[in-house]
């Protein structure tokens, strides 16, 4: 037993010390520099500039929408709302005092905001990573009247800007990208003319 | 329900069923030591290692000796990760300048990487350096599935061989597993995630302004290097806490098809190399399809208990399915499809947050780590796991003709279900054990973050997670506590190797019996009854050790909620 421990032992430590170099230091390394090389954009984040090369946010990430001038995102339980350096869902079990207590205040926003009939489900409740890109197309169009007010817009032109910019992968589910439907918004309006169009 | 939702389930079944021989036949070229189109390219690599570590991948081991590599290996891997997470103030790759790992969360996440578990106590972005992600985690994320495939690949051989003492070498399988299959298919999933918008740089935080103005630090990393292994090898440790539902993670529907795809991927493969090496591939088809009926009924139940929704907040007005804790470009369906997944094999890794299922829909994960894993189950440890019930399920079958039981050409006797029921007791014992023990203590008590049922549900999925080395969690639980730490720690340790040690005693059992012929009154073990009995056992012996914790947790849960008690 103790030579077979001995005889063991060489190749305990040595495997692990390559297999650490080639697994942990060369393999990540490479996938680097051949990320960065192949597809720098979205090797660095996906991140959109304006005109001014300042970077405004990620395709990608989820940013708080909370203007009413714009399509709003979800409620975000990554820290203090999408939070980029501290992911989270709320974590509250399906009767949860806390979690109808939180949906319970959003929904009366929501009234308030002459949003009628069944609320879209995840209007009203937090992503999983509390970073969530997208809303789903109902989402965004309950919003739609608030935004025709703010920004003196007919319902029909917001109606056709969510469908164009709408997703529906068939392995997943229908749902729209709240950093292009806003950046469309925005030029729509003629707000900011100045931001680079957000790709996809 | 939907259509769609529908399509997704049977488009990803068909997929996995199209890639099991194709991964099956790989593997077996490994199983077999035979040379692969990659040898001309990683040969010297191959032959590099064992020159410098003095192997000799030709000599063959026992079991005893088999498993004391295996377990000096893993000892040696866990603490490096441990020195690396302890030190990783002073080490380089560094960009937030985060702290040294603490004493009790590095010794439960060094645990936790090297049992394939990767039950994270700690959010990735605030804990973990780059370096620590790449050298103290990734390794692991390969290692730990290399050595569950030729863990199994021993135990085929135990299967295969007749009247001799050894099962193959261990170095030469962890080395082969790791070079041909997981590594190049790795490069070709990273690249592909990289394509669709996972980060791969070694940048820290990049600070923004929104487009409303406000600001927003956007953490990136070598996040798609560790993202491929994390999935294939079931391992399920994310580079963010939020795990595979942050965009940065899985950021479209196709990442989370191939992620999903990724888990079984190897799994299911095996199940067919095991029928080659025993000389029939009806009998990997066989096990495959009990494997099959368990996902796709645990699947159909979380898709229709998340449809359906919760219906405390529909009496308030909200319409449609469960999207608390859920991704918009996921929805319900390939949110629940993960779910199942991801617990029927031992990866752990979330797209969604389990913990905010409903009762009913998180009854279901927590009961597929509770069956052992092996509804496709974790990479080697799947099938070894399922081979464990197979030989009670032979035993059982040999007790109602009163025949010495038989499977796959070995006799089966009192040794090998001794040794088989010996680890399989270990699952339920360690798990009821330690959560009855923290729903007493104080320290234990402290940890669930909801209250009533659904907190008791935090910690048995805890301890359950643990111990089946899954390693997702009803992630409200506060874990990174001296107490919690350790004896999760514990937990998994436990989980792992006193499962791993009688299955190897039983391979070695195995290979010194001589080769039994099929007989006129053999039980046939690749038809439909067989298959019915898989299940029927699976269930039974899962089911019933569970059912009162379950009553207590979810069940409870479920009559709560609709009532609309809340807590």
């Amino acid at each position: 037993m103790t030579k077979d421990l001995s005889s063991a032992l060489r190749p305990a430590i040595v495997l692990t010390l390559l297999f650490a170099a080639l697994l942990g230091l060369l393999y990540p390394l490479a996938m680097t520099g051949l990320g960065q090389t192949l597809f720098p954009r979205q090797a660095n984040g996906s991140l959109v500039h304006d005109a001014h090369g300042k970077v405004i946010g990620s395709t990608v990430l989820g940013q708080a929408f909370t203007a009413d001038r714009y399509f709003q995102s979800r409620p975000s339980a990554a820290g203090k709302g999408y939070d980029g350096l501290s992911s989270s869902g709320s974590n509250l079990g399906p009767a949860s005092q806390l979690l109808v207590d939180r949906v319970k205040a959003d929904i009366v926003k929501r009234r308030g905001e002459g949003v009628a009939g069944p609320l879209p489900a995840d209007l009203v409740t937090a992503s999983g990573s509390g970073l969530d890109p997208d809303l789903s197309p109902a989402s965004a169009l309950a919003q739609a009247p608030r935004i025709a007010r703010v920004r003196g817009l007919t319902v029909e032109r917001l109606r056709a800007l969510v469908a164009a910019q709408a997703e529906d992968p068939i392995l997943g589910a229908a749902h729209v990208n709240l950093l292009a439907l806003n950046h469309a918004l925005d030029s729509l309006s003629g707000v900011v003319a100045d931001v680079r169009p957000a790709v996809r | 329900m939907t259509l769609q939702g529908w399509f997704l389930i049977l488009a990803f079944t068909g997929v996995l069923l199209a890639l099991t021989k194709p991964v099956g036949l790989w593997l077996f070229a490994l199983y077999e030591g035979r040379r692969t189109p990659l040898h001309p390219v990683l040969g010297p690599v191959e032959r590099g290692f064992y020159a410098l570590a003095g192997v000799d991948p030709d000599e063959e081991q026992g079991w005893r000796r088999y498993a004391l590599h295996m377990l000096l290996f893993n000892v040696a891997l866990m603490l490096f990760t441990y020195a690396v997470l302890r030190l990783q103030a002073v080490l380089p790759l560094n960009p937030q300048g985060l702290g040294a790992v603490g004493e009790h969360l590095a010794f439960n996440t060094a645990i936790s990487f090297t049992a394939n578990t990767n039950w994270q106590s700690y959010g990735g972005e605030s804990t973990m350096s780059n370096l620590s992600q790449m050298l103290g985690l990734t390794i692991h994320n390969f290692l730990s599935a290399a050595t569950g495939t030729a863990l199994a690949f021993a135990l085929f051989r135990g299967f295969a061989r007749r009247e001799t003492k050894t099962i193959g070498n261990f170095w030469a399988d962890v080395t082969r597993i790791t070079l041909y299959l997981l590594l190049p298919l790795c490069v070709a999933i990273t690249l592909f995630y990289i394509a669709s918008g996972v980060p791969q740089t070694l940048a820290g935080v990049v600070d923004v302004q929104t487009l409303e103005g406000a600001r927003q630090s956007i953490l990136l990393g070598p996040v798609a290097s560790q993202e491929a292994i994390k999935m294939l090898g079931t391992n399920g440790g994310g580079f963010f806490n939020a795990n595979s539902a942050h965009p940065f993670e899985n950021p479209t529907a196709l990442t989370n098809f191939v992620q999903m795809l990724s888990i079984f991927l190897l799994g299911a493969g095996l199940t067919w190399t095991f029928g080659k090496a025993v000389g029939n591939t009806r009998q990997g088809w066989a096990i495959l399809a009990a494997m099959m009926i368990l996902f796709l009924a645990g699947t159909a139940a979380t898709y229709a208990a998340e449809a359906a929704g919760n219906p405390v907040l529909h009496q308030l007005g909200v319409a449609g399915g469960n999207m608390e804790g859920k991704e918009a470009r996921f929805g319900i369906a390939a949110s629940a499809l993960f779910s199942v997944v991801t617990t029927a094999a031992s990866c752990g890794a979330v797209n969604a947050m389990h913990d905010s299922f409903t009762a009913l829909g998180g009854l279901i994960p927590l009961f597929n780590m509770q069956l052992g894993e092996v509804v496709v189950g974790g990479v080697g440890a799947g099938i070894y796991g399922f081979l464990l019930f197979a030989i009670l399920a032979v035993f059982v079958a040999g007790l109602m003709v009163g025949r010495t039981p038989e499977y796959v050409g070995k006799k089966i006797e009192s040794r090998e279900v001794k040794l088989a029921v010996l680890a399989i007791a270990v699952l339920p014992l360690v798990i009821l054990g330690f959560t009855a023990l923290s729903s007493v203590l104080q320290q234990g008590l402290a940890g669930p973050l909801n209250k009533g049922p659904h907190g008791f549900s935090e910690i048995l999925y805890a301890f359950t997670s643990a111990v089946a080395n899954n390693g997702s969690a009803f992630a409200g639980l506060t874990a990174n506590t001296p107490y919690y730490d350790g004896l999760l720690g514990v937990a998994m340790w436990i989980g792992r190797f006193f499962i791993i040690v009688p299955m190897l005693a039983i391979a070695g059992s195995l290979a010194a019996k001589k080769y039994t012929p099929e007989s006129a009154g053999s039980f046939p073990t690749t038809g439909g009854l067989w298959v019915g009995l898989l299940v029927g056992i699976i269930l039974i012996l899962g089911g019933l050790t569970f059912l009162p914790s379950l009553a207590l947790g979810p069940i409870a849960d479920h009559l709560a909620m609709i009532r609309g008690q809340l807590f």
